[in-house]
């Protein structure tokens, strides 16, 4: 009796012990996961609260389709991400290729680099506003001074400057993130495959185009993966910077949504915005941790 | 296909040198082994020929050539390295024919070269695999597939055969030895197993400390080892050295034991030089029981340790003089511990090198 007792504790054992995990996962994700799936088939207004109540099934995300708005929003921030992704990729490799060069001060270099990444987003953004003002600001302060112009240029007032100032920002921040990484990964390099590659005649163009970057790419991956999960935070730089003005010419997704959702209080659509954006973000994760998988399957090799 | 020079070739690192000037001349199509124990600086040789290191001082020519100042790319040589160096994110095919590609060859010679090279490897059913898919020897193969695809004018082998196990690694070496004979080439090649370097080189370059100590066939390397480093590092098991001082026209050994000084010696020493007497353990052999007995010889008697039973020979570790000396039994006789072995000990092969100096009296 005793031992059955014992030998039935022990089978359970691990499921006790995972409880906690499984609950706090359980009330921190998945309910208000699952809640706010089903608000964004509802047309749930934070003002009216029996709104919760009508079920009208996918109507909120067939209205997305015609939405304008919504549809510049989500271009404009697919075009936001490429260009963004994109420097911060080419910057981070540039930075990271310089300090693997370097044979001393790479360790203090190292940690200056990761800087940015102790800011908080909402701090970033506020440092780039003031940078960017256009009376007070530093960009153009210098460009006056240096006698470039003698206009005060308006960096976040213009759409497309605005824009601008919001990628520089962004990049800023995460630039970081992409250079640790790939430098991570230059560390890593075995040095012989290079080796060879210059004996078979490589120049060092031919010698980073054929061996270097191939072994990078599942760095890059990571990078991009992890990137593409947490790209959200550029909400905070936008909304502080431009709060998506001037006119609307610099909202993004994010901060579309928190302005539907908390502004007009109109909660069910926002949260139909916020799950097609969510799918958006976990599309390019599973596509970047695909080839990352991929690309791991030769890493096995690399001695 | 082509000569390579070394004169006065030096290598440091900051200010320590590793190489220090050394003189090397390869004949085209000769294949040269360096070897020496570790951190004798072969590979650092060899990684300057290939053009991997600078050269800190002196000239390096390949087919009359100086290449100081060329990057690998323009020397047209290629490289085995020890752990293989292949690019694992290619097909052994796309391995095999990286060479070829950079340097704008046509689909179709790449295509045929790397089919030549797989044929005379036994890679070609293998072309399709990535090197983390194959076994120690195939990827070993793999690397000499891609040297051999680009016709270089010389190969450059640096410890190609050490991560693979003692079988495989004899068969490579007959490969090795075979690929030489087939695609007739310069090739230079690293060790520091004096087996490879017996079997395999047309010359021995035995290197020290950055120097150069002698170069020679394996031949004369085996039986005219300049001084008691080479006599000692050269052949297995390794030769027997004995401290000794002349004494009355004989060699007089710490516990009084003597020796005749060789004949062709006599000569050459004087009354009360220190000498050091090297004798291979093929050498020392129990009356009746030698491999040799022609020639000058005179007797000693060894006090054994043990024997080590090899089939139709013995290896026998035994002390004369206090040191310990190894001796070689040749036919079906079993030694006890304990056992006084009278030996002769053959003089017209046993070197004589000065104690000072380690040279050998011979070496001019
Ligand atoms: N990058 C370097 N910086 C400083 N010293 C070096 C460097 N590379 C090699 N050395 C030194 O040069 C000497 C020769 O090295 P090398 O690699 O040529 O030896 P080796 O003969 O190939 O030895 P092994 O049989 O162990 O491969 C060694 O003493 C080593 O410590
Ligand atoms: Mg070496």
């Amino acid at each position: 009796m005793l031992r059955a007792l014992r030998v039935r504790q022990t089978a359970l054992a691990p499921l006790i012990l995972l409880t906690p995990a499984f609950t706090v996962m359980l009330f921190v994700v998945a309910l208000p996961l699952a809640f706010s799936l089903y608000t964004s088939m509802t047309p749930y207004r934070l003002i009216r609260p029996e709104t919760l109540d009508i079920f009208i099934g996918t109507r909120n995300y067939v209205r997305l389709w015609d939405n304008a708005a919504f549809w510049a929003a989500f271009w404009r921030t697919i075009l936001f991400l490429a260009i963004a992704l994109n420097a911060e990729l080419l910057l981070g490799l540039g930075i990271a290729l310089l300090i693997n060069k370097l044979t001393w001060g790479q360790r203090t270099l190292r940690t200056i680099m990761m800087f940015p990444m102790m800011f908080s987003p909402i701090l970033v953004g506020f440092q780039f506003k003031f940078i960017f003002n256009d009376n007070i600001g530093i960009v153009n302060n210098a460009l006056q001074s240096l006698g470039l112009t003698d206009r005060a240029i308006p960096w976040l007032v213009d759409a497309q400057l605005a824009m601008f100032s919001i990628i520089v920002a962004e990049v800023w921040m995460s630039t970081s993130i992409f250079a640790i990484l790939l430098l991570a990964g230059l560390l890593a390099m075995p040095r012989d495959p290079v080796e060879a590659a210059k004996v078979d005649g490589c120049n060092s163009w031919q010698v980073f185009r054929h061996i270097t970057l191939p072994f990078l790419m599942p760095f890059i991956f990571i990078a991009m993966t992890i990137r593409s999960l947490d790209v959200a935070r550029a909400y905070d730089i936008v909304h502080v910077m431009t709060g998506g003005g001037p006119a609307g010419r610099t909202e993004l997704l994010w901060t579309l949504i928190a302005r539907v959702g908390y502004d007009n209080a109109r909660m069910g659509e926002a949260n139909a915005m916020a799950y097609v954006s969510t799918l958006l973000s976990i599309a390019f994760t599973v596509f970047f941790f695909r080839k990352l998988m991929a690309a791991r399957r030769y890493m096995g090799g690399a001695e | 296909m082509a000569e390579i020079s070394l004169k006065k070739v030096v290598k440091s690192y900051g200010r320590t040198p590793v190489v220090h000037g050394i003189d090397l001349e390869i004949a085209d199509n000769e294949f040269v082994v360096l070897v020496g124990p570790s951190g004798c600086g072969k590979s650092t040789t060899l990684r300057m020929i290939a053009g991997l290191e600078d050269i800190s001082d002196g000239e390096i020519r390949i087919r009359g050539r100086l290449v100081n100042d060329l990057p690998p790319r323009k020397r047209n040589i290629s490289m085995v390295f020890q752990n293989y160096a292949l690019y694992p994110h290619m097909s052994v095919r796309d391995n095999l024919g990286f060479g070829l590609k950079i340097a704008g060859q046509s689909r179709s010679v790449v295509a045929e070269r790397v089919a030549e090279a797989a044929g005379i490897l036994g890679l070609s059913d293998l072309l399709d695999r990535l090197p983390a898919e194959l076994s120690g020897g195939q990827r070993q193969r793999v690397a000499m597939g891609r040297a051999i695809v680009r016709h270089p004018d010389a190969f450059l082998f640096d410890e190609p055969l050490s991560n693979l196990d003692a079988k495989l690694r004899g068969q490579m070496r007959a490969e090795i030895k075979k690929l030489h004979q087939k695609v007739a080439s310069t090739i230079v090649y690293v060790t520091h197993d004096q087996i490879e370097a017996m079997t395999l080189a047309d010359r021995i370059v035995v290197m020290r400390d950055g120097h150069i100590d002698q170069v020679g066939t394996p031949m004369e390397v085996f039986n005219h080892p300049v001084n008691t480093f080479v006599a000692a590092f050269i052949g297995s098991p390794p030769m027997n050295q004995l401290p000794a001082v002349v004494d009355a026209g004989r060699l007089r050994l710490e516990d009084g034991t003597t020796i005749a000084v060789p004949e062709r010696l006599r000569a050459r020493v004087r009354a009360g030089q220190k000498l050091i007497l090297g004798v291979r353990p093929d050498d020392i052999s129990p009356e009746g029981y030698g491999l040799m007995e022609d020639g000058e010889s005179d007797r000693v008697d060894l006090l054994v340790d043990i024997a080590e039973p090899l089939g139709m020979e013995s290896l026998i570790y035994s002390r004369l003089a206090g040191q310990e000396v190894q001796a070689k039994l040749y036919g079906p006789r079993l030694v006890a511990p304990g056992e006084r072995l009278t030996c002769r000990i053959s003089l017209s092969r046993a070197h004589l090198f000065d104690a000072g100096t380690g040279r050998n009296l011979e070496a001019e």
